[in-house]
């Protein structure tokens, strides 16, 4: 049977293949390497690491986790952004529709929302598995803050995504939430000190989160802004910044 | 990196680097699949919550912000909002940016190791299993009117009306909290000299400022919980 090498020739050897995949697949160092820095998705790795660092005993695989699950959460989020629209008279119903009209509707927000709570898990563990091994010490400190505002924003996203079905629960958990801001000190109309800058319900931090003196439509419109476009898009960027630091620090931590 | 002299007399270099394709790049996809696989199983099985709709007249009871903040809510029974929503999180998110800066201590760097960095890591995981204690009691002990719970109790709307609270006279609370934060940051350092020379007098002071306000915290709790004590420090303008 010389029909399946023959056909594998067929398909490989020609120029339309070869113009996208640069190089043969034979198990080879040279090929090892290429498969990393010849593929744009892969080369955020370097074609070789230490040992230790690709054990998940090491690393618990948590960092990676929390990068794969923003991916998930990004495209069921651009799936529900379909369905959903952030007007008051809508979004409830947006959501009930996806739960039992929408074919896989349910399956869909399930499945975005339990990532979510997946997320804040893995991001927490991560950070907790960086601290055991020492990991923000010299040269990775500031690798670290960058980690701590990923973590600070991973709340943040969590956070604005409850409110968006309207319903009792997110209501009133950004209810008791945003209260808070309230008794900022200095900036909250209820907080110590605010009599200082003249703080009063309709000019305070809390205002200003909700747009409004109590969460109606320009709250919700907000919420969404921050969870589909602004945080996801800063957290990108930090992101980059965080993995290219990994690299830039001398890859990943280890006993010298 | 290491260069060994072979019986043959040729150098051979060892390193402990081995491919990323396929040694990482394999278990990251296998760690993939299983995410998903994981999350669809479960989004199979159980849905996510979906209240009526909201109704701003209607409180819930209890009202409950987004698990990872209950301990945060939790706190706002033993301290004002300004301290256990605003002020608390701020120092928590500070500190953690701060302490690669905190800790130079050069030992434990990139393994595992409780014997050469004791007090960093019992100072961390203390902290990380408080935040996470209060959100188990905050999740599941926390009923109607934030009242307590066990988890083999029934959630009622009559249970036993708490106890009166009472703050401390203001000298008192004011000698208390200075006396904590004074004592706290001299003894170290009288004690636990090369702790101290180490650190430096910055370093010193922020870690143990730091350190103090986590235990304050827990000492507040504490207070309120045995003494029925509402406030440390109470005045016209701001309350502890
Ligand atoms: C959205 C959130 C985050 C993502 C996607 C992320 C992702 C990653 C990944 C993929 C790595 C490679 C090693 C590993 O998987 O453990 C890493 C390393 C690291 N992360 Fe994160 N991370 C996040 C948040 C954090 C947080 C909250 C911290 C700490 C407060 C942090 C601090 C670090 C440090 C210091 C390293 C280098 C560790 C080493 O070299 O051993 N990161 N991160």
């Amino acid at each position: 049977m010389k029909l399946i090498p023959d056909l594998i020739k067929k398909i490989t050897d020609n120029e339309i293949w070869k113009s996208v995949f640069r190089h043969g697949y034979t198990d080879t160092p040279r090929n090892r390497a290429l498969q990393i820095i010849s593929n744009i998705w892969l080369h955020l790795h370097p074609a070789k690491v230490r040992e230790h660092g690709t054990k998940i005993r090491f690393t618990w695989c948590m960092g990676g986790m929390t990068f794969f699950i923003f991916l998930f959460e990004t495209i069921t989020g651009i799936l529900l952004m379909f369905y959903y629209v952030p007007d008051v008279n809508r979004a409830y119903a947006d959501i009930v529709d996806l739960m039992y009209v929408v074919p896989f509707g349910r399956f869909l927000r399930n499945s975005h929302r339990w990532g979510a709570h997946a997320m804040v898990i893995t991001v927490s563990v991560h950070m907790f598995r960086v601290f055991l091994t020492g990991s923000y010490k010299p040269p990775r400190q500031f690798n670290w803050v960058v980690g701590v505002i990923l973590l600070v924003l991973t709340f943040l996203l969590s956070f604005t995504g409850y409110l968006l079905p309207w319903d009792q629960l997110g209501y009133w958990a950004i209810t008791v939430g945003t209260n808070m801001a309230r008794a900022t000190p200095f900036l909250g109309h209820e907080g110590p000190f605010s009599y200082i800058l003249g703080m009063k319900p309709d000019n305070d931090v809390r205002f200003a989160l909700l747009g409004g003196t109590s969460i109606d439509a320009p709250a919700l419109l907000r919420a969404y802004v921050w969870h589909c476009i602004a945080i996801p898009v800063i957290a990108s960027a930090l992101m980059m910044v965080h993995f290219w630091r990994v690299r830039k620090d001398g890859g990943i931590s280890g006993p010298l | 990196m290491e260069v060994r002299l072979e019986k043959k007399g040729i150098i051979e270099f060892k390193d402990d680097k081995v491919f990323t394709w396929p040694t990482l790049v394999a278990k990251e996809f296998l760690a993939a699949i299983f995410v998903t696989v994981g999350l669809l199983f479960y989004s199979y099985f159980v849905d996510a919550p979906l209240r009526e709709l909201s109704n701003p007249g209607q409180a819930e009871n209890p009202a409950k912000a987004p698990w990872y903040f209950l301990g945060l809510q939790e706190a706002l029974v033993y301290f004002d909002p300004w301290y256990a929503g605003v002020v608390l999180p701020s120092i928590i998110i500070l500190g953690l940016i701060l302490i690669p800066y905190l800790d130079n201590n050069p030992k434990g760097n990139g393994y595992y190791t409780f014997r050469e960095r004791k007090f960093a890591v019992t100072t961390f995981v203390f902290g990380y299993i408080f935040w996470y204690v209060l959100i188990y009691i905050g999740t599941a002990l926390r009923g109607p009117f934030w009242a307590f719970f066990w988890p083999w109790e029934k959630w009622t709307h009559d249970f036993p009306t708490p106890p009166p609270l009472h703050d401390l006279p203001l000298p008192l609370g004011i000698v208390l909290m200075g006396g904590f934060y004074f004592a706290g940051l001299t003894l170290p350092a009288l004690v636990k000299r090369d702790f101290f020379m180490k650190l430096g007098v910055i370093r010193y002071s922020l870690t143990m400022g730091l350190l103090l306000t986590m235990i304050g915290t827990v000492i507040k709790m504490v207070f309120r919980l045995a003494f029925n004590v509402k406030y440390i420090i109470a005045t016209p303008w701001i309350n502890i």
